[in-house]
């Protein structure tokens, strides 16, 4: 078994293993962190991001000056954000035999694999998954798409170059396997591949191995994995959460005696507790409005936004912000709404009950009937005209570099009464403020992480007690800047293997046993023999017939009547020719009994010698020797067949023959 | 995950407008319905009992109280009351009836209260007279007791109440000898009675044995009774008994027994040696023995508990005979491991060592405390360290080694993190033993409890006058301030214990709460100035914090508060320090970000605190440019509406503090022309008059009491009607507590307008000194214009009884300030009087509508003069029930319930 590891970001995985005969891609996780190097992508002319100077090496040399701006201090790939994709060249891709998603943030690589691997599996994943996800990719293409830039900048990829310039462009990993992104097109084609399933469904994969996906209870329709032959369980754990959130909650009994348990997607921000940051979130949130500025919070379409805005459903009454607009700016802003409502069965048990009320299960219903809050698909259109401040804006995209957030940043930076609260824990938010330097509008990072924390996993591990732990190797240290907290890695027995990027992983764990079945004419015809208290042994004589991995011992086929030959035969000619079989034989010979058979029999001067793996009975007179082993027996005599045979009579009377 | 909803946070007990209210301030109705026809159910001659039950006592009770009422004949009934010391007749004629039903065991007593206060009674009578004369007058008494010695199916409540009953009666010599005669005692008490019996089995009825011998046993004759009945043995067995109300009472019985055996102080000069002790005394105390040495732990606890109450009450001389001897015992169990029953252990050491009997030098007890001290685990030894430190003359190296023992947790603390233990060199030597290491690092579980428990004693320690000097104030802020910094994740201890102690005390609520406490009562002392800098940090840190809990941040905000006041004030000047007010700079943004918080504790933590600043800096420079630069004051203003009660009340309290202090900010814009404070009148008089919640009113109430008393500026304008509103608002409130404030702001507006300083005490003063300013009539004139005694008069005759126990102060305060006045003619007999006095009246029968109208000052003090607010004083003064706490009406009661008195069932229909 082999785990291939084709990405190096924990939250973001895209693994493949090797089991039995098939070749399962686990999550195909796209790196977006990439687009930081980027300038952003206004959707407005920026006379403040074109009138960047450009950067120059050292000596003055100014050749990358179109390719790369200099803005306080930090260096921008001015050119279309570009993603890391997974590994592609560590294993071919185009035999991956399925893919199996864990949840939508895990699926934005998905295009690339299936469009231009010469993949032709079937990707796997549940409804709510796909369906977000697509709202994802749709944004994110639109998002690039409407604001078309001509330039696109390759020189700096080049190993040479990338050399010389500063971090974290120098840093940066993979650069020339970076892709622009992918299509409507592609992304259609990708979603057409996939194949829905819900949970605890069991789905055979070429008779090998089954696999099922289980509640995850991080968003909805995320799921684990559990990957299992007749003798072997793989778990795959991604993107887990066990606080109460709108989704189902996390099936954890199901994890329970795997052999392997891949755990991936735990918190990013394993020091920050969610529920802390809600609060900190609406305290500065209220602040600010309160002073008459505007909050922005750059977020995904899909995901904590639920949460957030049932939280400031709550609030926003007691907070006396009633009158505030709040705004979700986003292509797919109605559709993400609109979906959430209807996703009754992937809800936590209380959102499920509200359907049959009948209600919404999220609040954001009432909000939005309430004018409260209000969801247009860009800035251009109603939007400019409804606009008013003070007011909170939702959009996206979470790294600031293309999207709504974009103009927001440009039209509201320049005023410390404004604030932008990070929620998202996907970008480093000193990374993503770094093209807009310099910032007057306030600053908040009250990052909502609601995947399993160390503590979290480790009760999860103590419960489920896999034999054996597999990771990213981010997991198995402290994080490095806070590397005294030994709190913060994954403690568990025997330790966890790590793994990293383009790393493959032998996991230490060997199949043993195969399943075969017999055929009942073949097992009614069997004749076992107890030869311990709950065993019984049997001969048998049979075909093994192996289709689709199963395994079937079928009656072996009676010998096809001659043809044109006599009429009647023997009955001696009947029986088929095959050798006549040897009775098998079991048991142990008991030396100190066996040498009182001999005397009995009158061998005298038998002497016993021991030896590693047994004793050898020398009967000196008769110059023979009988070497007894664990699983062999030998007479060695001097042509005396008489002799022989009476001693390997004598022999067998201790031992069981069936 | 909306925010607050994963945490339940306990609501204030006293939720509401004053009709859940925490226990002690509920409103209790005034007995003040007068008058013949008067009833308390205030429908006259009709009684509230419900249909299909039988009826009870309370019609009898309630003719009685109709019968008593305000003025002299509340006088007698209060004489006839529950504290009557001989029996009267009526009892008398009713007690056999009762003694009848007790002993019937068809008619079973459902209320075994009533069998309580009835031997609460029988001990009143016995205690004032004879009890043989009170057997001999009542022979039902007897006869009852001779009747439980039958076999029959008696409730074991009324057999328990027999035991004590005839326990309380032979507590006098006499009484006992006369029921000795007749064999009653060895009967009851004995193996004929219910100890061989199947009731025997009930708890009730052994603990009534028990109760019954403990009365019963205060004289020599009892002594020999109980040696020659066995009951010690009984004694003896029951302090393993299932029932540990039992066991408990068994102990406390055997330490009464050996005190009433062994000599008195006064009877003679005692034999100290213990061979002479009488046999009893020697039994117990070998009994006591035997159980040291014994080997279950239950057993050892006993004699532990039975000798800690003995030296705890008893301080003759042969207490330190008795510990002489036992002594080596006691000490032998520290050889143990683990030391058995070690709670019980430091309980009797600290016992012994507080007794003034023993002269402890004499004795070895330091020796076998100091042994103590180094076998006990550090949990276990914390306790008694404390207690050591409590004591007075106490060796100094004993002193020594038991602060050591508090200190240890924290040097391990100290250690794991790997910092200097301080200069002081008191935690020098206690780098923190192996034990307490081990204890700390195992479990979370057991590093928590210790850690807590530790600290929680050495704040107890901090403010006594004999803590130990010099005290290791560096070294206990360094350790407070690195708990702290665990708890919150900042510390970065490098050696594996640290970073082990990190791991468990990360996000723990409970340290974090303790060493909050502890921190702040360090206040108190001094630091280094690195240190104090240290202990602000992490205080802003968990004021920062999104992970503090509400309760954490409110502990930050008060141990804030408390650092903030201790630091050193600059010369001559009460404002902050320079680097208070820097940290003050740090602070307020995150007030505001807290005042903002959606958790509603958070929010009222953060008004609290911001009233305690205002309150002690609002007059400071410094304090008011920080604050009036900051959103702080805006933010304040805002929270008068917010949903919560609680928080609205806060916000009214501290708007009313900014607002004294002239830091509410003027809104910007022109068309605001009336100015902040004019409209914060308005808003609170607003919320006054609309707010659905009793809490923002009643602090409304106390903002304008404590505005009128300081002639706030808007008050100050028209005072007047300021007070004519308020009070008009005031009298209408459904809240007694807003009501009873109203009369506290009447009193001062009453004190102002008469010109005399207040006085703590209104009754107190005397009319000599009471001359008004001025003609009177003038000076009562504001009074009556704002209509304050139509307010006070009303009040008089309140529901609740603290309004009228108020404004009957108020009245007589009135009362005596114009006594020596006699300008003003007496107009008793006008018509006006008469018509006030009739509205009266029918306020006192409960129709409030009618209003007095204008008063003139001659007209009001006629009124006042006519009240009896002496009486209704006194009458207030009362409990609610004491009008029906008469041992008759007990009787009747008992009666009444199983249905022998049936004359009064037609009443109640």
């Amino acid at each position: 078994m082999k785990l291939y590891c084709l990405s190096g970001h924990p939250t973001l995985p895209c693994n493949v293993l090797k089991f039995k005969s098939t070749t399962i891609m686990l999550d195909c996780g796209l790196d977006m962190t990439s687009t930081l190097n980027f300038l952003p992508l206004p959707l407005v002319q920026s006379p403040r991001l074109s009138n960047l100077p450009g950067w120059s090496l050292k000596d003055g040399n100014a050749f990358l000056d179109k390719e790369l701006k200099e803005c306080s201090g930090h260096v921008f790939v001015d050119s279309v954000p570009e993603f890391c994709l997974p590994e592609t060249e560590l294993i071919d891709l185009s035999t991956v035999d399925v893919i199996l998603i864990s949840n939508y943030h895990c699926m934005m690589a998905l295009p690339y694999i299936t469009e231009h691997t010469g993949f032709s599996g079937t990707v796997y994943a549940t409804e709510p998954t796909v369906q977000i996800g697509r709202l994802l990719m749709e944004e994110l293409v639109n998002f690039i798409e409407r604001v078309p830039k001509a330039q696109s900048a390759s020189l700096w990829k080049n190993k040479d170059i990338q050399r010389l310039l500063p971090s974290p462009l120098k840093d940066a990993v993979e650069v020339s396997t970076w892709r622009r992104c992918y299509t409507m097109q592609e992304v259609n084609s990708a979603l057409s591949k996939i194949q829905l399933v819900g949970y605890s469904q069991k789905i055979e994969l070429f008779g090998a191995v089954q696999v099922t996906p289980l509640s995850s209870g991080y968003a909805l329709g995320s799921s684990n994995w559990i990957i299992q032959s007749h003798y072997e369980k793989v778990s795959y754990v991604s993107g887990s959460s066990l606080l109460t959130t709108h989704p189902q909650p996390m099936d954890q009994a199901s994890l329970k005696n795997s052999d392997v348990l891949i755990l991936t997607g735990l918190t990013q921000i394993p020091t920050a507790n969610p529920d802390g940051m809600v609060g900190e979130f609406c305290s500065n949130l209220a602040l600010t409005v309160r002073n008459g500025g505007n909050v922005l919070v750059p977020c995904y379409p899909s995901g904590v936004i639920y949460d957030l805005l049932e939280c400031l459903y709550q609030y926003i009454d007691s907070a006396g912000l009633s009158n505030i607009p709040f705004y979700f700016i986003s292509p797919v802003a109605n559709s993400s709404l609109e979906f959430s409502q209807i996703f009754a069965e992937w809800l936590c048990h209380n959102k499920q009950t509200k359907v049959y009320l009948p209600e919404p299960p999220f609040p954001h219903a009432e909000l939005i009937q309430t004018n409260k809050l209000k969801h247009y698909p860009s800035l251009h259109g109603d939007f400019s005209s409804d606009f008013r401040q003070p007011c909170v804006v939702f959009t996206g995209h979470p790294s600031l570099r293309f999207g709504d957030v974009v103009h927001f940043m440009e039209l509201w930076g320049k005023s410390s009464l404004n604030t932008v609260i990070f929620t998202e824990p996907d970008f480093s938010y000193l990374e993503a403020l770094a093209p807009y330097q310099p910032l007057a509008m306030k600053c908040i990072y009250c990052p909502i992480d609601t995947r399993l924390n160390f503590i979290q996993v480790s009760k999860l591990l103590k419960e489920v007690q896999p034999l054996h732990v597999v990771c990213p190797e981010q997991y198995t240290q402290p994080p490095p800047a806070q590397s005294h907290r030994m709190d913060l890695m994954i403690d568990c027995q025997p330790p966890a293997m790590s793994y990293r990027r383009a790393e493959v992983l032998a996991l230490p764990f060997k199949r043993r046993y195969e399943k075969i079945e017999i055929m009942p004419e073949l097992a009614d015809a069997l004749v076992p023999m107890e030869i311990k208290p709950g065993i019984s042994l049997a001969t048998v004589s049979a075909v093994l017939h192996t289709k689709d991995n199963k395994h079937v011992l079928q009656p072996p086929p009676r010998p096809a009547q001659p043809t044109g030959g006599k009429k009647r035969k023997r009955a001696s000619e009947d029986i088929p020719d095959c050798k006549v079989l040897k009775p098998l034989l079991s048991g142990s010979i008991p030396v100190e009994q066996f040498v009182q058979t001999l005397e009995k029999h009158g061998f005298s001067d038998i002497k016993v010698e021991d030896t590693a793996k047994g004793h050898i009975v020398l009967l000196q007179e008769a110059e023979t020797l009988i070497q007894i082993e664990e699983d062999s027996t030998h007479i060695i005599c001097d042509n005396d067949e008489m002799l022989r045979v009476r001693l390997r009579d004598l022999v067998l009377k201790f031992l069981q023959k069936f | 995950m909306p925010a607050g909803s994963s945490g339940t946070y306990h609501r204030r007990l006293c939720e509401g407008d004053g009709s859940v209210l925490p226990v002690g301030r509920r409103p209790v109705s005034a007995p003040l319905r007068v008058g013949p026809q008067g009833s308390r159910s205030g429908l006259p001659g009709t009684l509230r009992v419900s249909r299909g039950r039988r009826p009870c006592a309370r019609p009898r009770r309630t003719r009685q109280v109709a019968r008593s009422g305000v003025g002299p004949a509340a006088a007698e009934g209060r004489a006839a009351g529950i504290s009557s010391l001989t029996m009267d007749p009526e009892c008398s004629q009713l007690l056999p009836a009762l003694c009848a039903v007790l002993a019937d065991p068809r008619q079973p007593m459902a209320d075994d209260t009533c069998l309580e206060k009835l031997l609460d009674w029988f001990k009143t009578i016995t205690e004032a007279g004879s009890s043989l004369l009170l057997l001999q007058g009542n022979p039902c008494l007897v006869e009852l007791l001779c009747h439980m010695l039958k076999p029959q199916d008696l409730s074991s409540r009324v057999l328990a109440f027999s035991l004590r009953l005839t326990g309380v009666l032979a507590a006098q010599e006499d009484c006992f000898q006369y029921l000795q005669q007749g064999e009653l005692l060895p009967k009851l008490f004995g193996e004929a009675g219910p100890l061989g019996g199947a009731a025997w089995t009930s708890p009730t009825v052994r603990s009534g044995w028990i109760q019954g011998l403990r009365s019963l046993a205060q004289h020599p004759s009892a002594l020999h009774f109980l040696a020659d009945c066995g009951a010690v043995d009984t004694i003896f067995s029951l302090q393993e008994d299932s029932s540990l109300f039992v066991a408990s009472a068994a102990g406390q019985l055997l330490v009464h027994i050996l005190g009433l055996s062994m000599p008195g102080p006064a009877g003679g000069p005692p034999s100290l040696q213990a061979g002479d002790w009488p046999a009893c005394a020697q039994k117990i105390v070998g009994h006591i023995e035997e159980s040291l040495r014994a080997t279950a732990t239950p057993q050892i606890t006993q004699a532990l508990n039975v000798l800690t109450t003995t030296f705890g009450h008893c301080h003759d001389p042969w207490t330190q005979v008795l510990w002489v001897r036992l002594s080596p015992l006691v000490a032998g169990l520290l050889e143990k491991d683990p030391v058995p029953a070690a709670h019980s252990l430091v309980d009797l050491l600290l016992s012994v060592a507080r007794s003034p009997g023993l002269s402890s030098s004499s004795c070895g007890l330091w020796e076998t405390l100091a042994q103590t001290l180094s076998h006990l685990s550090p949990t276990q030894a914390g306790p008694l360290a404390l207690g050591i430190l409590k004591l007075q003359d106490c060796p100094q190296a004993l002193r020594a080694q038991a602060f050591a023992v508090l200190l240890q947790p924290l040097a391990c603390v100290l250690k794991a993190t790997a910092q200097d233990p301080g200069p002081s060199g008191v935690l020098d030597g206690i780098v923190g033993d192996s034990m307490t290491a081990d204890m700390l690092l195992p479990s979370k579980a057991a590093c928590v409890g210790l850690l807590c428990r530790t600290l929680a004693h050495l704040e107890l320690l901090l403010p006594l006058p004999q803590r130990p000097c010099p005290w290791p104030q560096a070294p206990l802020l360094g350790a407070a301030v690195t708990l702290l910094q665990l708890c919150g994740g900042s510390a970065r201890p490098t050696s594996d214990a640290g970073r082990h102690l990190c791991a468990l005390l990360l996000g723990c609520v409970r340290v974090q709460r303790a060493a909050l406490d502890f921190l702040g009562t360090l206040s108190e002392g001094t630091g280094p100035r690195e240190l104090v800098t240290q202990v602000f940090a992490v205080l802003l840190e968990y004021l920062r914090s999104p992970d503090s809990s509400p309760t954490v941040l409110k502990k930050a905000f008060q141990a804030t508060f408390r650092w903030l006041l201790s630091s050193p004030k600059t010369p001559g000047c009460w404002d902050l320090d320079p680097h208070a007010l820097l940290f003050l700079r740090d602070l307020l943004p995150v007030l505001q970000k807290r005042l903002c918080s959606p958790c509603w504790e958070v929010r009222d933590s953060g008004l609290e605190f911001l009233t305690q600043m205002t309150r002690h800096w609002g007059g400071q420079a410094g304090f008011r440019h920080a604050l009036l630069a900051s959103e702080v004051p805006k933010l304040t203003e805002q929270l008068l509406r917010d949903p919560e009660s609680y928080v609205r009340a806060s916000a009214v309290t501290a708007m009313g503090q900014l607002s004294s202090q002239g830091l509410c900010v003027p809104p910007a814009g022109p068309e605001h022309p009336g100015g902040q404070q004019k409209s914060l009148l308005a808003e609170l008089l607003h919320i006054l008059s609309t707010d659905s919640e009793g809490f923002p009113r009643r602090a409304v109430m106390q903002v304008f009491t404590q505005w009128l008393r300081d002639s706030h500026a808007d008050v100050a304008g028209d005072t007047e009607q300021f007070v004519a509103g308020v009070l008009q608002v005031a009298s209408q409130d459904l809240d007694w507590e807003v009501r009873a404030q109203g009369l506290e702001l009447a009193l001062v507006f009453l004190e102002q307008t008469l010109g005399q300083p207040r006085s703590h005490c209104p009754c107190a003063v005397t009319p000599a000194v009471a001359a008004p300013v001025g003609p009177l009539a003038q000076a009562l004139q504001p009074l009556c214009r704002v209509r304050l005694f139509e307010f006070a008069f009303r009040a008089l005759f309140d529901c609740d009884r603290p309004v009228a126990q108020k404004s009957c102060d108020l009245l007589l305060f009135l009362r005596a300030k114009t006594a020596s006045s006699g300008s003003l003619q007496e107009s008793r007999s006008s018509p006006h009087v008469a018509s006030v006095e009739a509205a009266l009246q029918r306020w006192q029968a409960g129709d409030q509508a009618q209003p007095l109208g204008d008063l003139e000052p001659e007209v009001v003090l006629a009124v006042l003069r006519s009240l009896d607010l002496e009486g209704l004083q006194g009458a207030l003064a009362e409990s609610s029930d004491h009008v029906e706490k008469s041992p008759q009406s007990l009787l009747q009661d008992m009666l009444a319930t199983v249905g022998v008195l049936g004359g009064n069932e037609a009443d109640c229909y």
